[in-house]
């Protein structure tokens, strides 16, 4: 008899990458109220600031940008726990773990759809809360410049973060113990952009260290997720 | 050469060694800490412009130098653990996350506390000053994560990557003084050039960062060693150690 032996060529990284971003996104779509809380929580933290401290246009200019920043980041940190936990509950995870497939890529999939389901509406809120801050036109440009560079940064650190506590039954304000302190620089040299463009400043340099920070962790944050991944799923 | 690194694996011998070397680690500490603390505090000169007042710089500089290093051998020995699978360089991780981070609260403590009369201001959110708080956080966040983690090796492995991670933050503590413009002054030692300060003052600071070292060995020395104890509790050499009443 002839049995002819068909040898499947193993999925490409492009193919991967498309696939678990299209599960993933698919997934976050089915659950679009949980993806709403983010956003009013980013909204609300916004007004707390004006309210609780002072609605005097000249503060509101000065700390505005330095707010929506703080905000965005605490946002992100709510939605992070999201990224893995509910494959690990029901064990899709270590099927994800277990495939021969690069595992840094799917998690780069992973934290794009984050990105896209988070940080996306993030920058787009971003303007009308500018307003809500008195921010010039020009000054409320780079602040959605420097989400736009920023956000990707947050959800790839935030990643690192959320793969190290999957496994752990307090999650919570772990996630953001860790990952905090690795948001400072990156909070600081997004404030610092919009400062400088608001005090007419050239912001070439500051985009150019942000846009490196967003290399940086492009690269090097997927790999640490994995890694944390397997660490956490080990036992 | 390698035997040695490779006899380090096994957490008895390293319990045997380190029980010969704690003395002399201990009494070199003491001795280098007195004698620094001394000379620094009697013998060196006052500053020009600061008076007696720069003199916490004795204590200050040591531990900074000591906060920062305690992180990198941290990251080392997460390292170390994660790809050889070394127990002892987990069990460093587990110790030295605490000293360090004592360390990095008493470079801030003495810094504030020097600040005031000498610079009028306490704090400032400048790079040195804010890059070491970060400093700060991330030991918190490795003593938050070691103890979330029950599992010891999963603890063990999960705070490597912490530590690695947090890495990145070191160059930008070390060379912040540099890149930015800070209140805070640019290094005191740097390999490549002679300390700005007259030697009658910067070899006191030398003895001290010594001592300061040796007392790091002498702490971390008592805690793996602590670790290793609770770690290895059900086997047979420590139930007869412990049975024995024999405490070093």
């Amino acid at each position: 008899m002839n049995t002819s032996v068909q040898v499947s060529t193993p999925p490409s990284v492009m193919h991967i990458f498309i696939t678990v971003l299209k599960r993933d996104l698919t997934l976050a779509y089915r659950r679009r109220q949980d993806l709403v809380n983010p956003m009013i929580f980013f909204i609300i933290v916004v007004s707390l600031l004006p309210l609780g401290v002072s609605p005097e246009k000249s503060f509101l200019q000065e700390a505005g940008a330095g707010v929506v920043w703080v905000a965005a980041l605490l946002a992100t940190l709510l939605s992070l726990d999201s990224l893995f936990r509910s494959d690990f509950d029901d064990g899709s995870l270590e099927q994800i773990v277990l495939t021969p497939q690069p595992l840094f890529i799917m998690v780069l999939a992973k934290i794009c759809a984050h990105w896209l389901v988070t940080g996306v509406p993030l920058i787009i809120l971003s303007p009308m809360l500018g307003v809500m801050m008195h921010l010039e036109f020009e000054t409320i440009k780079v602040l959605m410049l420097t989400l736009l560079l920023g956000t990707p940064v947050l959800s790839l650190i935030g990643a690192i973060g959320a793969a190290l506590t999957v496994g752990l039954k307090v999650g919570g304000v772990l996630i953001s113990l860790l990952i905090l302190p690795l948001y400072i620089p990156v909070l600081i040299f997004g404030t610092g952009t919009v400062q400088a463009a608001a005090n007419m400043l050239p912001i070439d340099g500051y985009i150019a260290l942000m846009g490196a920070i967003f290399a940086l962790s492009l690269t090097m944050s997927p790999l640490a997720a994995a890694a944390a991944l397997r660490i956490s799923l080990s036992n | 050469m390698w035997t040695f690194f490779h006899k380090l694996g096994s957490p008895k011998w390293f319990y045997d060694i380190s029980g010969k070397w704690l003395p002399w680690f201990a009494v070199v500490s003491a001795l280098l800490l007195v004698l620094g603390s001394i000379w620094a505090l009697a013998f060196a000169p006052a500053d020009y412009q600061q008076g007696n007042s720069f003199r916490i710089i004795y204590i200050h500089v040591p531990s900074a130098i000591l906060a920062q290093s305690c992180f990198m051998m941290m990251a080392i020995a997460g390292a170390i653990g994660l790809i050889w699978k070394m127990k002892l360089a987990d069990m460093f991780v587990k110790a030295a996350a605490p000293v360090g981070a004592s360390f990095t609260f008493m470079a801030l403590l003495t810094g504030a506390v020097w600040g005031k009369p000498t610079w009028g201001t306490w704090w400032v959110w400048d790079a040195r000053l804010t890059s070491m708080l970060i400093l700060l956080f991330l030991y918190f966040g490795i003593m938050a994560l070691q103890s979330a983690i029950e599992d010891a090796a999963t603890a063990a492995k999960a705070s490597a990557v912490l530590a690695l991670v947090g890495m990145v933050n070191i160059p930008i503590i070390k060379y912040s003084v540099e890149w930015w413009n800070t209140l805070h002054q640019p290094a005191t030692f740097t390999l490549t050039e002679k300390p700005a300060m007259p030697a009658e003052m910067w070899v006191p600071l030398l003895v001290m960062v010594i001592g300061f070292y040796c007392f790091f060995t002498t702490v971390i020395l008592l805690r793996t060693r602590n670790e290793i104890l609770e770690r290895e509790r059900r086997t047979n050499w420590v139930k007869k150690l412990v049975t024995k009443g024999v405490a070093l």
